[in-house]
């Protein structure tokens, strides 16, 4: 690229930056000074009141060991009247992770989703009133999360084991449990070798008389193979029902029932 | 704020300017004579970071009538060039021999300093550096920068069939084991008993697990165990003079590691949780404890969970 081209690109980027519509709401300044900040939160915030609130805990590990699996839980027990938690990661191809609604759950979600560089890794949850309070963390990251291939693709065995899903769920007081699903599958994102987007983008959980407990939108930055942990309101014994679907219609479904014992250490 | 050409012209011209105005940092050798002509070259008790510039594995120094010999060469061509000029003044003789212990690159990259045809590994940790030596140079690049400037991957040219080499009358037994990777080589100089162990001996340094396989690494370490062997040179981590401290420690942090991710997968914990799940006091002494544990939960959890959980899945329609 020339210098003028660049210089033409960098005015480009200015203006584009600082001649918003004058509508446009003003969000907070973003304490971790993404570049990406503004963009995301106009998409998914929208004219919603946002601040950065660290009661929303967003828990990982301190070195992304893996790009393509990298395990984030997001807590928002210290909160009241959570309707929804966004999990997303500003500088992924692909942002958001999962969007959940935890509607007779406890605001909890534990995943793992894939880096393709440096990036901060947030959530977002609403509150009944609409309002939204985000935190999160700058992680750094090997690039390629999202765009190299999936393990599956490499050995070319996903298609043998789609479909697979283990789990088990545990008691964790009266009325609450603690629901492990894990799944095989590629979950492409569509960024590698020609290999169309296909991933997993519906999960519910209900109880055994077919309410819904908690709902989730998932997106292919989820990583292969998803692991997903929620706390549905779910005592002992009492059964689950998991339904899922991918980007190809198929649909996937598994019942747990609510162990009577439990060992959780938390 | 007013933006004009010249101010992007220099703000571009600093970008590129920076990396130049630092000096090439420089290595610290420091080998410590731990027994009758072997040294120690203690590596940081860390990750590797830009602060130590990726020498974090113990190196160690043979004088043989035949020449010096090296087991393991450090993380880049520029560490590999001062550990030859550190060795060679010991010693007074040349390298004659560097063997590389196993595939990982804070052990082997060093080689690109030497003449690949003295370099030795055991055929499988060749193989092991072919597959996968692309992707931990990528790795060491970018997390060290400049300390890797000029490293090229280079292969070990002599494969290692014999059981011993003879060095002018120095003879090295050499060990073929696996665990912490597919082929790890343990060494033992018959004039001394001392034994390298490699990096399936960690010393007071939390054992990484990016390549293992505990079961084969258990039976490996009772192979060293019943060795007639005096101190050890562990891969990571101080000097062992009695040399059963390291192999009992690595033990000991394997056997805990595989039982309390095991129960963390039992007990319904996410991969965060058991990260972050309390270390024994026992371990206090280990350094990068919780570095290498979140490490070992990324390798290993999804294994032990795929083993535990139960399938759930309904036929599909």
């Amino acid at each position: 690229m020339s210098v003028k081209l660049m210089i033409r690109a960098g005015l480009a980027l200015l203006l584009a930056t600082s001649g918003l519509p004058a509508s446009a709401r003003a969000y907070p300044t973003d304490p971790l000074g993404s570049p990406m900040w503004q963009a995301h939160a106009r998409t998914l915030f929208g004219d919603d009141p946002v601040r950065f609130d660290p009661r929303v805990r967003v828990a990982f590990p301190a070195i992304a060991e893996n790009q393509r699996v990298f395990p984030v839980a997001v807590d928002a027990r210290g909160i009241g009247g959570v309707v929804r938690i966004i999990l997303f990661a500003d500088l992924n191809p692909i942002p958001v992770a999962i969007d959940y609604r935890p509607q007779a759950a406890e605001p909890y979600l534990a995943t793992r989703i894939k880096l393709d560089q440096r990036t901060p890794v947030r959530a977002a949850v609403q509150l009944a009133d609409g309002q939204w309070l985000v935190s999160g963390r700058w992680i750094d990251a090997a690039g390629g999360g999202c765009s190299a291939p999936p393990v599956s693709r490499v050995k070319g065995d996903w298609a043998q084991h789609l479909g697979e899903m283990r789990g088990e769920a545990w008691p964790t007081g009266p009325g609450a449990s603690r629901l492990r699903v894990t799944f095989r599958h590629p979950m492409d994102t569509g960024l590698v070798d020609n290999i169309p987007t296909y991933h997993l983008e519906a999960l519910t959980v209900k109880s055994g008389g077919g309410r819904v407990l908690g709902s989730m939108e998932i997106w292919a930055s989820v990583a292969e193979d998803p692991a997903i942990t929620l706390l549905p309101k779910a005592g002992a014994g009492e059964p689950l029902r998991i339904e899922a679907r991918d980007t190809n219609g198929r649909d996937y479904r598994a019942a747990v029932t609510v162990a009577k014992q439990s060992a959780p250490a938390r | 704020m007013r933006i004009d050409r010249r101010t992007l012209l220099g703000g571009f011209a600093a970008c590129f300017a920076l990396p130049a105005i630092a000096a090439p940092p420089d290595y610290r050798i420091d080998p410590v004579a731990v027994a009758d002509g072997i040294w120690m070259i203690h590596g940081a008790d860390a990750p590797i970071e830009p602060g130590n510039g990726g020498a974090i594995a113990n190196i160690a120094i043979i004088d043989t009538p035949a020449g010096t010999v090296l087991c393991d060469s450090g993380p880049s061509l520029r560490y590999g060039r001062a550990l030859r000029m550190v060795a060679e003044k010991l010693t007074g003789k040349p390298v004659a021999r560097v063997y590389v212990t196993h595939l990982h690159p804070d052990h082997g990259m060093g080689i690109a300093a030497f003449d690949p045809a003295i370099v030795a590994a055991l055929p499988g940790t060749i193989d092991d550096m072919r597959r996968d030596g692309r992707g931990f140079s990528d790795a060491m690049y970018r997390m060290l920068n400049d300390w890797m400037r000029g490293t090229e991957l280079v292969l070990p040219g002599q494969p290692i069939i014999s059981d011993v080499e003879d060095f002018g009358g120095r003879r090295l037994r050499l060990i073929a084991l696996s665990g912490h990777s597919a082929a790890d080589l343990a060494l033992v100089d018959e004039r001394t008993g001392l034994l390298v162990g490699g990096d399936l001996l960690f010393h007071d340094r939390a054992p990484s697990t990016p390549t293992a396989d505990l079961s084969a690494w258990r039976a490996s370490l009772d192979r060293l165990a019943a060795l007639d062997h005096k101190a050890t040179i562990p891969g990571h981590g101080p000097f062992d003079p009695s040399g059963r401290e390291a192999i009992a420690q690595t033990r000991d942090w394997l056997d805990w590691l595989e039982a309390t991710l095991t129960e963390a997968v039992r007990s319904g914990l996410d991969m965060v949780e058991a990260g972050d799940l309390p270390i024994p006091d026992r371990f206090a002494t280990m350094a990068a404890a919780r570095y290498e544990l979140q490490r070992s939960v990324s390798h290993l959890y999804p294994g032990i969970e795929a083993r535990l959980l139960p399938r759930i899945d309904e036929p599909a329609d």
